[in-house]
């Protein structure tokens, strides 16, 4: 090779580098901010597109401007009512001031870690100060009762937050956020993602949740055991009255039947109670004499009278 | 001469040999040449991208956005300095909680693995524990918000999802999660889940959120199922009780009905033979009264003489003698020892 061509590409290749070190690009999503020996030269640039620099004397330093998320580490956090839980929280945080970030925190594994620090920080605060029942519930609605439940002392007042989930969360972002316009940082919202009871507590937890269900199922059992005996009694009930209601009109009717029967005998035989006795009486000759029967007949009585017959 | 001058020429090899030394030779001559046509190659290759029917591209020119394209083929600035972003805006994108697709297919097999678990177990209001599964079915309306409002917009709603499905799960007792309040837990969490979405802006619109198994934790389930087991025996207990009064009551009510119906027939028959009795008497008596004298001699008689045959023993004593009782009060006794 000449050496002609040797400078024109050297040539070429120090163009090339020297353009390619004075223009830059800003991604939709970026910012910058360019120093000058270290030295920041001027406010962030966050409009996407090709930009000019200084080359080699300038850098230009990138950051995020979307946001960005933020994941807690779990911690084991008392209650004020004494209760250890695990709390998990998010945040969702942005370089809202770079010039500012770059000079507290330089870059976003330092921010992690301080963003850490002050809102867990916050977080076990806040948590602290409250009760369990404020960190699960936001509102005060009672709870449905079942039908198990009807009946039994209402204990569901003790569940009702005075204070409440979303205000905590809101308290804990108004905490942080104070401090964040030093860092060039802005929240946008701290949540409690997980909370758990710590595995001592959960094991009580357990043992009540079960002697819980077993008071409902005991109720439910003694409910049936109830209601059943209910309907042995009106069973008992039921066939004694059916019974002597039978009892009652069928010697009702038969009564009735004998008190006419006696008024028809009466009516009839009132004509001649002289001839009736002597028929019946017939009739019942006939029906209690039998070979059993040993007959003393008298010669005095109206049939052998005629057997003396000197009388 | 020349050759001299210039240094070695080199020397093309003979013409019917592919040594290396010869492609070589041949390759260098050529060097204008394909650098023109692999230059050509990139330029075109990335001169156009195409768009998939489920997608649209976000085509940024020197990293800022400048138009959003939709399905088809499209041309741009080449060697980068066009991009294209490609967002699945028409895909039901589906966010699993508390449990993990193994394997979908017709049946699919689910699984849980430790973060799982965790992601499931959420306290209730009246602080219990539950292990609550669901999944939130997404789309992405806006991909610029999508893309460029948020850094990893998948991993924030995960997040939102969480801590919203726990603040609605915080909000109800246990058996309203796991019984009757399933429905506004789903549709309070989808409208909280909702809220955050567009209070971070991420593009996202919830489409669907439906609570899958919600469980009590399992050391704790046993005695829920004792719950429902004896729920069962009240409905047992109740309908044991129920048969038995089915089988007793209408027998005793057919019974009563009898014996009803049975004193209702003595009544009848009783009047019956009153009335036969008195007519016969009466029908009777009327002769009688007509020649009473003749007639009471004729019926005493007539008895006497169907009766008398009929005693075992008869004896006939004259009305003067004294002192027969006791003779016959002897016999009797002996014919009572003498056994029969």
């Amino acid at each position: 090779m000449s050496t002609r061509s040797i400078l024109i590409i050297v040539a070429v290749v120090l163009v090339v580098s020297l353009a390619n070190a004075s223009v830059y690009r800003i991604q939709e999503y970026e910012q910058v901010i360019v120093t000058q020996f270290g030295k920041i030269t001027g406010p962030a640039i966050d409009q996407p597109g090709v930009h000019l620099k200084v080359p080699f004397v300038q850098v230009v330093r990138r950051f995020d401007k979307r946001w960005l998320a933020w994941d807690g580490h779990p911690n084991e956090i008392p209650t004020r009512d004494k209760k250890y839980i695990w709390m998990d929280s998010y945040a969702r945080w942005r370089i809202k001031d770079p010039v500012v970030f770059y000079k507290r925190l330089r870059d976003e594994p330092s921010a992690q870690s301080r963003l850490d620090d002050i809102i867990d920080g916050e977080v076990r605060n806040v948590i602290a100060n409250h009760n369990l029942i404020d960190v699960v519930r936001t509102g005060s609605r009672r709870f449905e009762r079942t039908e198990a439940q009807e009946g039994e002392e209402d204990d569901t007042t003790q569940f009702l937050a005075s204070v409440g989930r979303a205000k905590l969360a809101e308290m804990i972002l108004e905490k942080a956020s104070s401090v964040m316009p030093e860092y060039g940082i802005e929240l946008a919202d701290i949540q409690f993602k997980r909370v758990n009871y710590v595995d001592s507590v959960q094991e009580k937890v357990f043992e009540r949740m079960i002697s819980e269900r077993q008071r409902i199922a005991q109720l439910y059992r003694s409910q049936g055991l109830g209601k059943s005996a209910e309907i042995e009694g009106r069973v008992e009930r039921e066939l004694r009255s059916i019974q002597s209601e039978a009892y009652r009109k069928a010697e009702q009717t038969r009564g009735k039947a004998d008190a006419q029967a006696a008024e028809i005998y009466a009516n009839a035989y009132n004509k001649d109670p002289e001839f009736y006795a002597f028929t019946k009486s017939m009739r019942v000759m006939q029906d209690v004499i039998d070979a059993e029967t040993e007959l003393v007949l008298s010669t005095h009585g109206d049939l052998l009278q005629y057997l003396t017959a000197e009388k | 001469m020349n050759g001299r001058n210039n240094g070695p020429r080199p020397v093309p090899p003979p013409d019917d040999e592919w040594t290396p030394e010869r492609v070589l030779f041949l390759l260098q001559r050529r060097i204008p040449f394909l650098v023109l046509v692999l230059g050509g190659f990139l330029t075109i290759s990335s001169s156009y991208y195409q768009i998939e029917p489920e997608e649209v591209g976000l085509v940024t020119r020197f990293g800022a956005h400048i138009e959003t394209s939709e399905p088809g083929l499209h041309f741009k600035l080449p060697f980068g300095i066009d991009e294209v972003i490609r967002v699945p805006v028409q895909r039901q994108l589906k966010a699993e909680f508390g449990f993990r697709t193994v394997r979908a297919d017709v049946r699919s097999e689910f699984g849980r693995d430790g973060d799982a678990d965790k992601e499931a177990a959420m306290l209730t209001g009246d602080l219990n524990v539950a292990q609550v599964e669901w999944i939130v079915q997404y789309q992405i309306v806006d991909p610029r918000k999508y893309v460029f409002n948020v850094r990893g917009a998948d991993l924030t709603l995960r997040d939102i999802s969480e801590a919203t499905m726990r603040q609605v799960v915080g909000d109800h007792s246990v058996t309203e999660v796991l019984t009757v309040g399933r429905e506004r837990v789903q549709l309070q969490a989808k409208t909280a889940l909702q809220g955050l979405c567009n209070r971070y802006g991420i593009g996202i619109e919830v489409k669907k959120l439906v609570l899958q198994d919600v469980n009590p934790p399992a050391p704790v389930r046993e005695s829920f199922n004792e719950v429902n087991q004896a729920l069962q025996d009240r409905e047992r207990a109740v309908n044991q009780a129920w048969a038995h009064y089915n089988s007793v009551i209408p027998e005793a009510r057919g019974k009563a009905a009898q014996a009803l119906q049975s004193a209702e027939g003595y009544a009848i028959e009783r009047v019956n033979q009153a009335r036969g009795d008195v007519q016969r008497f009466l029908a009777l008596q009327q002769e009688y009264s007509k020649s009473p004298e003749v007639t009471r001699s004729r019926l005493y008689l007539e008895t006497m003489s169907q009766v008398l045959p009929r005693a075992g023993q008869r004896t006939v004593v004259d009305a003067n003698l004294k002192g027969l009782l006791p003779m016959l009060s002897l016999d009797r006794q002996q014919s009572a020892g003498g056994g029969r």
